[in-house]
């Protein structure tokens, strides 16, 4: 008995390998002190009604963004594990498996399970908000996708410690992904992993588009939309379009995996280069997916901070759709030495030139919403200056990769994973930091603290340039990606010493992020204005914050693009608001109609948990008790007609009352 | 101000690295040993060149508006909240991305069909042939006219043409000698082409560009380009002095693992073609057969037309 | 209370109805994204029968062209159960559902058959490229048309419990324009997959 346990663990959990262990250590150390406290201070109901069945657009928000910094720190581990690997390759700090298994979570991790939920969680807290709406269009929709979301990490993350991490990259090519060159459960966790948030992802772009084109306040047309508001848009459209082609594709490989299929395999007439071409038609949208709210932010912080309109909005606005657009027909330049003769090449290589153009046009419109401002430099200010330089160098490189000729020297070289790296860190991380630090007063009342603040951004800053400028460099002295070890000879090794000490840099920075947030909470006093920073401009800063529950008290009656700006700009002048927003202003209060909360998405998402390890480890009661779940609980939610509720006026009162007396 | 310091900084390391490269000959790249990789070396700096006329103006615009719009009391730079719309300005700027791309996309697409791989290289010396197939994780080569085979080391003679044939046993390698041009993706089932030639003597790095799993690492290779003689001799003395690379040799070689470098003096026949072909049923048109011959370009569609009948009629 | 606030549009200035309708388009859009890939994967593999059997020497056109009709029955008994509910004939609006339900039920039944024929003559999901693509794609239209017919199982039980109100119209609104759109997909998987192999 006790040896088939025995037999069964050693199966089951990963072991032999002491960073292993001492992570698998750590985590069931944090898991029994996370339970613990929970327990102690009796607050698990607590936990259950306030957050896990919450439908608040606000709340789900801040959930995404918990998980994403979590992410963050585990996709930044794997980073400095392989810098240290490659910075002393003769050492053998990691093997050859492990290194492999690395890269390949770094990767998934960092674009679908820190990127993702970073951007959703700031489109959740913000875009009602700028819209004068008190949710979004489907409230339970998406606390099921955040919860979709959150099981689809944890069973990618659970391969780290039972069973083994998928190790054949972040996009898994087959025939390398197939059965026959990954025989472990790894790349099972990376389909159902990937798959599950990404039914999650999927739902959330469908709920934006609704809120966006449908829950807007009176008076907004599209074309006064707040510059963000209309980056989401853009980025969930191409989510609508994008999504159900991963769904596809993996669902066929998994189909070659579980079921013998021959989809992408080398025997049976299966096509390879198939896989090739689908994974790419999601995965290139996805990067403008991730990257469009980044310019939406940049486009706020940079009106806010220069005290001025941002420049250009119709051209901003036809750029994001422009982009969005075009982003589907360039997937091919990921594969250009594919050979799939000239003309293919030079059209796909035409195509992605000409996302250039819009972004370029975006480029100088953030500038000239500088010129004759008044610019002042908080935070979310440097990230986006930082941002200009950074971008610009990153897109030029990326335009050096799209001569198609040319990139046949720079294919699966250092020189692209710098250019990616260049334009996803200093494009969306650096975007959503801004967001991060310009809203964070609006998620949680108080802003974070400037001084740690401004040391975690020249960290960052001169992190990433020491980690990835030299990167630039190998790339044309021919070292290639994913390589865990090289020789001597090559006089790689300098430059690989000094990107790695950047990216101990950008560590640091890290840190003391988290020493900013920790010291934030704890010491910074709540403020009472709603419009944080003083110079707000959209709908977001016209009320208290954080925002109470139901957003609005009245909903706003929108005259203008910058409405709330150009509201205080009539006070200043001392003239009146006009008759349908004052009228609106004054209305008496009625009784807010608000959706109820729900356990069901997070246990439908748990079951979802359920049915994908069940796969995984092809255990059929498994996946039977997980569907059956599934279905179980889409039938408990079809039979639920009490699941909304009216927020009495006294109440409405009461909240206004106090957030009144807090602003003065 | 610090930013602008930032900034500075930033264009320096980007100068750095550009200078570096043109003097060092440890950049591969833009160190070129053959006419494509000078070719594609000069597409790169052209490309560098047109992308910093453009990104240093843009950079340098941005300090010197974010240092004099600083809001400061005595501030005498001009303040327009309102401003937001210029068409003179915002037609310029849509015009020089349109122009550099338009630009661009001329050369390009003119330098796809010049440096397709598929293309064959003109010299007044005969073209040879050099069958590359990637193996979980070496590289084996085999000479169809020397009827001599090597595994992670190849061997060709100076300024003459080399057309490597590129497959793959199983997972997608990419076979990349970066001095002499760009790579290609080796690929189970079809035979592409890759035109190179070396217009020096040396020895070049040559690595597998595309992940293939565990120890793929490990397959880098040294390309030795030689005088004629030289590579003649060479070819006779394995012929000579190593043993013959056997169908057994060859399953041997499948097996995942690393390897040494190894010289056979002959191979099975049409061990390439065999191996290319391990999945594609006989007698039916696969995607396979249909993509490899609609991928390679017409001079040499007829090349693996030949090989395949001549595999079909075994 | 509920009832004497809908039509305040109070939540977002949008009837909630009408919002879900609208939500549900754009599901349907990234339903036809779904289906498209699957189309597109079909097509490309069409050809790659690994020395197998192809689709013309094993598919009984008779069998799928009955069970076109029955589909396409379906949907109009389906428009018809829209006719009686805004008629507000509840009992018509049971029995046209139940009929496009049972409908729907007889050409799964068949789909079914179908598959087990095809088995029995030796192919499967796993017998070729085209065969993989083949039973994915129909197999999806399939299990598409399954799922509609437990939603239009558990809607009946709504109306049979609540009536015809706001909520439960809209119930069946979406139901009858998912069930539409599968037929419209059928139409597609009709002449792309059985259609072109046969001619």
């Amino acid at each position: 008995m006790l040896e088939t346990i025995k037999e069964f663990a050693s199966e089951f959990f990963v072991t032999g390998d002491p960073l292993i262990l001492g992570a698998q250590v750590s985590i069931g150390l944090a898991m029994v002190a996370i339970v613990f406290v929970l327990t102690f201070f009796k607050k698990w109901r607590w936990l259950w009604t306030e957050w896990l069945t919450t439908v608040d657009h606000k709340k789900i928000g801040i959930m995404y963004i918990i998980c994403a910094i979590l992410m963050l720190f585990r996709g930044g581990v794997d980073a400095l594990l392989m810098r240290v690997q490659l910075a002393a390759p003769q050492v053998e700090f990691l093997n050859a498996e492990h290194y492999n298994a690395i890269f390949t979570t770094h990767g998934v991790i960092m674009i679908l399970f820190m990127a993702m939920p970073l951007m959703f969680g700031l489109f959740n807290i913000i875009v009602p908000l700028q819209l004068g709406a008190r949710d979004v269009a489907f409230p339970f929709l998406n606390s099921f996708s955040f919860w979709m979301f959150f099981a689809g990490a944890m069973l990618f993350n659970v391969s780290f410690v039972i069973g083994g991490s998928p190790d054949a990259g972040w996009l898994a090519y087959p025939p390398l992904s197939e059965l026959s060159g990954s025989p472990g459960v790894g790349q099972d966790f990376y389909i159902w992993g990937i798959q599950i948030s990404g039914i999650g992802s999927l739902a959330t772009g469908i709920n934006f588009v609704a809120t966006i084109l449908k829950m807007r306040a009176p008076g907004m047309k599209l074309m006064k939309m707040p510059m963000f508001t209309w980056s989401v848009f853009a980025s969930s459209v191409t989510i609508m379009f994008a999504f159900p082609i991963l769904t596809v594709t993996l669902f066929l490989l998994f189909l070659d995996r579980y079921l013998g299929a021959h989809f992408f395999t080398v025997d049976g007439g299966g096509n390879p280069m198939m896989y090739l071409n689908l994974i790419w038609m999601w995965g290139h949208p996805e990067v403008y997916i991730v990257v469009l709210p980044a310019f939406g932010i940049f486009s706020e912080v940079a009106a806010a901070f220069s005290k001025k309109k941002i420049f250009g909005y119709k051209s901003m606005v036809f750029a994001l759709m422009s982009i969005s657009f075009f982003s589907f027909f360039t997937w091919a330049h990921h594969f250009f030495t594919m050979g799939s003769g000239a003309n293919v090449n030079a059209f796909f290589a035409v195509t992605t030139m000409i996302i250039a153009i819009p972004t370029g046009v975006k480029v100088f419109n953030w500038i000239f919403t500088m010129y004759r401002g008044k610019l002042s430099f908080p935070t979310p200010m440097m990230w986006m200056l930082a941002f200009i330089p950074c971008f610009v160098t990153g897109g030029m490189t990326g335009v050096m990769l799209s001569v198609a000729p040319a990139d046949f020297q720079f294919h699966n070289s250092y020189f692209l994973i710098a250019h990616f790296h260049h334009v996803l860190i200093g494009g969306v991380v650096f975007g959503y930091f801004a967001g991060l630090y310009y809203w964070w007063p609006k998620m949680f009342g108080f802003k974070l603290h400037e001084g740690l603040g401004k040391w975690a951004f020249w960290f960052w800053n001169i992190g990433f340039y020491v980690c990835f400028m030299p990167q630039y460099a190998l790339g044309l002295m021919g070292m290639t990606r994913r390589f865990n070890e090289y020789n001597f000879d090559m006089g790689w090794q300098p430059i690989n010493v000094v990107s790695t000490v950047g990216a101990f840099l950008m560590g640091i920075a890290f840190l003391f992020q988290v020493w900013q947030i920790a010291h934030s909470i704890r010491f910074l006093k709540k403020e009472t204005n709603g419009d944080n920073w003083g110079q707000g401009r959209t709908l977001e800063w016209s009320i208290p914050s954080p925002a109470p529950f139901y957003n609005f008290a009245r909903i706003p009656h929108v005259v203008e693009q910058d409405d709330w700006w150009e509201k205080k700009e009539r006070k200043a002048r001392g003239e009146a608001d006009p008759a349908e927003v004052i009228a609106a202003d004054t209305v008496p209060l009625e009784p807010i109609h608000m959706p109820k909360n729900s356990g069901i998405p997070i246990i439908m998402a748990g079951f979802w948990f359920t049915a994908g390890f069940g796969f995984v480890f092809d255990w059929k009661w498994m996946i039977i008790l997980g569907l059956v779940g599934v279905v179980a609980t889409m039938i408990a939610r079809s039979f639920n007609y009490n699941d909304d509720y009216y927020v009495p006026v006294e109440e409405i009162e009461r909240i206004e009352a106090a957030a009144l007396k807090g602003a003065k | 101000m610090r930013p602008v310091s930032r900034k500075l900084s930033a264009l320096l390391i980007v100068a750095m690295v550009l200078i570096l490269s043109g003097c060092s000959e440890q950049y591969l790249v833009l160190d070129p040993k053959g006419p494509i990789a000078s070719a594609q070396a000069d597409l790169i700096l052209l490309t560098a060149i047109i992308c910093a006329v453009i990104a240093i103006p843009v950079i340098a615009m941005t300090a010197v508006i974010a240092w004099r719009y600083r809001d400061r009391s005595n501030s005498k730079a001009k303040y327009k909240p309102y401003w937001e719309h210029s068409f003179k300005l915002e037609a310029i700027w849509w015009g020089i991305p349109i122009v550099a791309i338009a630009f661009l996309a001329i050369v390009t697409v003119n330098y796809t069909h010049k440096l397709e791989p598929s293309v064959a290289i003109q010299s007044e010396n005969a073209p040879i042939e050099i069958q590359v197939t990637s193996l979980d994780w070496k590289w084996l080569f085999t000479y169809p006219d020397e009827e001599i085979a090597t595994v992670n080391y190849v061997k060709f003679p100076v300024d003459t043409p080399v057309v490597f044939k590129l497959t793959s046993d199983m997972a997608m390698n990419s076979f990349w000698i970066p001095s002499l041009g760009g790579q290609l993706y080796t690929m189970s089932g079809m035979a592409m082409t890759l035109n190179l030639l070396a217009d020096e003597e040396g020895t070049y790095y040559g690595s597998g560009a595309n992940f293939t799993g565990k120890d793929f690492a490990q397959m880098t290779f040294d390309a030795d380009v030689t005088t004629k003689e030289e590579y003649d001799r060479w070819v006779q003395e394995v012929k000579d002095t190593e043993v013959a690379l056997t169908a057994e040799g060859v399953e041997e070689l499948k097996v995942p693992g690393r390897s040494e470098v190894v010289q056979f003096s002959s191979f099975p026949e049409n061990v390439f073609y065999d191996i290319m072909l391990q999945y594609v049923e006989e007698g039916e048109t696969s995607s396979h057969a249909h993509h490899m011959t609609s991928n390679t370009s017409t001079n040499d569609d007829s090349a693996v037309d030949e090989n395949l009948s001549e595999h079909h009629n075994h | 209370m509920a009832q004497a606030h809908a039509h305040k549009h109070d939540q977002g200035h949008q009837d909630p109805e009408q919002l879900k309708q609208f939500g549900f388009w754009l599901f349907m859009v990234t339903d036809v994204i779904l289906f498209a890939t699957l189309f597109a994967t079909f097509v490309v593999l069409r050809g790659n029968v690994a020395g197998g059997p192809v689709g013309s020497d094993l598919i009984e056109i008779n069998g799928i062209i009955v069970s076109t009709f029955i589909l396409l029955t379906s949907s109009f008994t389906s428009g018809l159960a829209l006719l009686s509910m805004n008629k507000g004939s509840k009992q018509g609006l049971i029995f046209w559902l139940a009929v496009s339900a049972l409908l729907g039920l007889s050409f799964v039944y068949l789909e079914v058959t179908e598959f087990i024929h095809l088995i029995n003559e030796g192919v499967n999901i796993g017998t070729s490229a085209y065969w993989s693509s083949f039973f994915t794609l129909v197999g999806a239209h399939g299990l598409h048309v399954s799922l509609g017919i437990v939603w239009i199982t558990l809607v009946i039980m709504q109306i049979a419990k609540r009536g015809i109100t706001p909520a439960t119209k809209r119930r069946v609104n979406i139901i009858s324009l998912y069930w539409h759109f599968l037929d419209a997909i059928w139409i597609f998987v009709f002449s792309i997959v059985y259609l072109m192999e046969v001619m």
